[in-house]
């Protein structure tokens, strides 16, 4: 009887489990399929509120004059250019020092240990900062987009428990008997046992670059140098219209500009998301993995 | 090269400053040293350096002069923001943009994890979590863009809805009422789901043991959720809650900057844009540090209280 109860329960339970998380699976894809079936449809159906479900009036406008308009192209070359650099310098600083700190004979271990976690919970704060990067000369130049955040404290604390736990002392001593320097052991030993290590910080670096523009906000005021958030930022928030008129054949008529002006923001957001979204079934394995590191030791 | 090989063995144990083995074994590990120097040397410069040139927030800052030249002023500069006709709007809304920010998006994760553990099939669980993962990955900038989409005036699918049932369109990002809910909401759409990784591994230790004896005993979903699991995962949760109350103060510059606007502004101005305002759109350098300043101390003396009652209660500890 009691069984039969609590079977009854369960299963109740689990019918409005299920229900709610497809409801909330809706609720997440919904948006996104919206921005998607918008991007490619006439505007004028989806400013009338006609694009539910299915694209109406397939048309690519918005999509050309994305193509034509010079300064996405060259906000994505400089977001890439940014993001790659920017990881490359974060990986050879984090990598190396949270070797460092993984090795208990370091001397002075805990000390250098602090002074890094410090920074985590204090620091000088925006304008401090900004008048050092100014001062040292790196203020509208990529250097400013790199190097003020050539590290971070977290991932260093993360590498070192990533080390501690799968670098066993044993491989270190054995290949001391073999003559091998830290240096060698890091490089040829250490790196090559940690590729989900490396793979997670690769993934959140690179992203995190990507998706970021506050560096370029405060550090960029060259529009050329303007990562692909910032020229984001005028099409989407400052709602610059001047992308409609690009096209020579743009209509004069305000609203029609207006409606463009829409269908481009559709795009705009389906092309600057691209590349995280086609790369992210690749990277999931791998960040789950990442905040696993991560929360070893909180 | 045979003495190295040696030393190195039989340094592991032992530290002793000052002795000649230390010395010995800081020659034997340059290369770590050359390891970490980067790393240091970045700090140094890039997070010390700064806090160096906080003494600006007590000096009135001359830029021909220099940080160092300037003349000291105390706590004007403090004393100013205190007075300001702002400080106490801006400082409200800091603290209820992040106290609603918490109570909402703190236990909603945690409320999924739970249940979504609770799903039988692997593959539904999969699918869910990587659906809801990937909002965590768009940018800020697109998630506001969006945001204004939806919520636009015009042909915003909010305001068409409205319409549908006979409701006036409002304009969601004029109204400084609106402004918390939408930036609190759109955060859980966005990060809610990956929020549960963390506690979704945690509930993965749990003792399987445990629900099994408990089915035995005739528990139901419900009560095993709220007698094994919700115990099994409170550590993780009291370590990110010491976290999260200790961030009270420091609300993220990045995306209220994006949502805010002149008619929103009474609702969304908060220390962060207030100091990126007058430091960097007025130049007013001195009094834009004395206010960073005063929010990180505030923030430090926070993070220490809420570690410090967590420990009394018997609790987790950050350190």
């Amino acid at each position: 009887m009691n069984d039969i109860n609590q079977n009854m329960e369960d299963r109740i339970f689990d019918i409005f489990n299920y229900l709610f998380f497809t409801l909330i699976l809706l609720i997440v894809i919904y948006p996104l399929y919206w921005i998607i079936i918008a991007s490619v449809s006439n505007p004028s159906f989806v400013n009338s509120g006609n694009v539910v479900f299915i694209p109406k009036g397939l048309n690519f406008a918005g999509y050309e004059r994305l193509f034509n308009y010079d300064r996405i192209w060259l906000g994505y070359k400089n977001s890439l250019i940014y993001a790659l650099s920017g990881t490359a310098v974060n990986l050879t600083l984090i990598l190396p020092a949270g070797y460092a700190l993984s090795r208990k004979d370091l001397v002075g271990r805990s000390f250098f240990i602090i002074l890094i976690i410090i920074t985590m919970f204090f620091g000088g704060g925006l304008i401090p900062t900004y008048m050092l990067v100014k001062n040292l000369g790196m203020e509208n130049t990529i250097w400013a987009m790199i190097i003020p955040n050539a590290a971070s404290a977290f991932n260093i604390i993360i590498s070192r428990t990533f080390f501690q736990s799968n670098i066993p002392d044993e491989l270190l001593e054995s290949a001391r008997i073999d003559n091998c320097r830290n240096f060698r052991f890091f490089v040829s030993i250490a790196l090559p046992l940690s590729v989900p290590l490396i793979a997670v910080i690769t993934i959140f670096s690179a992203v995190g670059h990507w998706n970021s523009y506050f560096q370029a906000l405060i550090y960029i005021r060259n529009a050329d140098l303007y990562p692909l958030q910032l020229i984001l930022r005028e099409i989407l928030i400052l709602e610059d219209v001047s992308i409609a008129l690009t096209d020579p054949t743009a209509s004069r008529n305000l609203e029609e500009r207006r409606i463009i002006a829409e269908q481009i923001k559709y795009g705009v957001i389906i092309i600057a998301s691209l590349p995280v979204l086609i790369l992210y079934p690749f990277l999931q394995k791998y960040f789950v993995k990442g905040v696993m590191i991560g929360s070893l030791k909180g | 090269m045979g003495m190295e090989k040696q030393l190195a063995g039989n340094t592991v144990t032992k530290t002793s400053w000052g002795s000649n083995k230390t010395i010995k074994r800081i020659y034997m590990n340059y290369d770590l040293y050359l390891l970490l120097l980067p790393a240091l040397v970045y700090f140094i410069i890039f997070h010390y350096g700064p806090m160096y040139g906080l003494q600006i927030a007590f000096k009135d800052f001359m830029p021909l002069r220099g940080i160092g030249e300037s003349p000291w002023v105390g706590f004007k500069y403090f004393e100013r923001f205190l007075n300001a006709y702002q400080f106490w709007a801006i400082l409200k809304n800091t603290v209820f943009l992040s106290l609603y920010s918490l109570v909402v998006g703190f236990p909603i994760p945690i409320i999924l994890s739970l249940l979504l553990n609770q799903i039988n099939s692997r593959r539904f669980q999969r699918v869910v979590q990587t659906i809801t993962y990937a909002p965590n990955f768009i940018s800020v900038m697109v998630i506001v863009g969006m945001v204004l989409i939806f919520l636009s005036p015009r042909n915003g699918i909010i305001n068409q809805l409205r319409a549908l049932f006979g409701g006036e369109p409002i304009f969601f990002m004029a109204k400084p009422e609106w402004f918390r809910s939408i930036y609190v909401w759109s955060g859980v759409w966005q990060n809610a789901g990956f929020s549960m990784i963390v506690y979704l591994a945690a509930l993965t230790s749990i003792d399987p043991f445990l629900h099994e004896a408990a089915v035995v005993d005739g528990a139901n979903k419900i009560q095993r959720i709220w007698y094994i699991d919700i115990p099994g995962i409170l550590p993780t949760i009291s370590i990110l809650l010491i976290l999260n109350l200790g961030n009270i103060m420091s609300v993220g510059f990045e995306k209220v900057y994006l949502l805010q606007n002149p008619l929103n502004a009474s609702s969304s101005e908060i220390i962060a844009t207030y100091v990126y305002k007058m430091g960097l759109q007025r130049n007013q350098y001195s009094y834009s540090a004395a206010i960073g300043l005063f929010n990180s101390v505030v923030n430090c003396i926070l993070l220490v209280t809420v570690n410090f009652i967590s420990r009394k209660m018997g609790n987790s500890s950050l350190w």
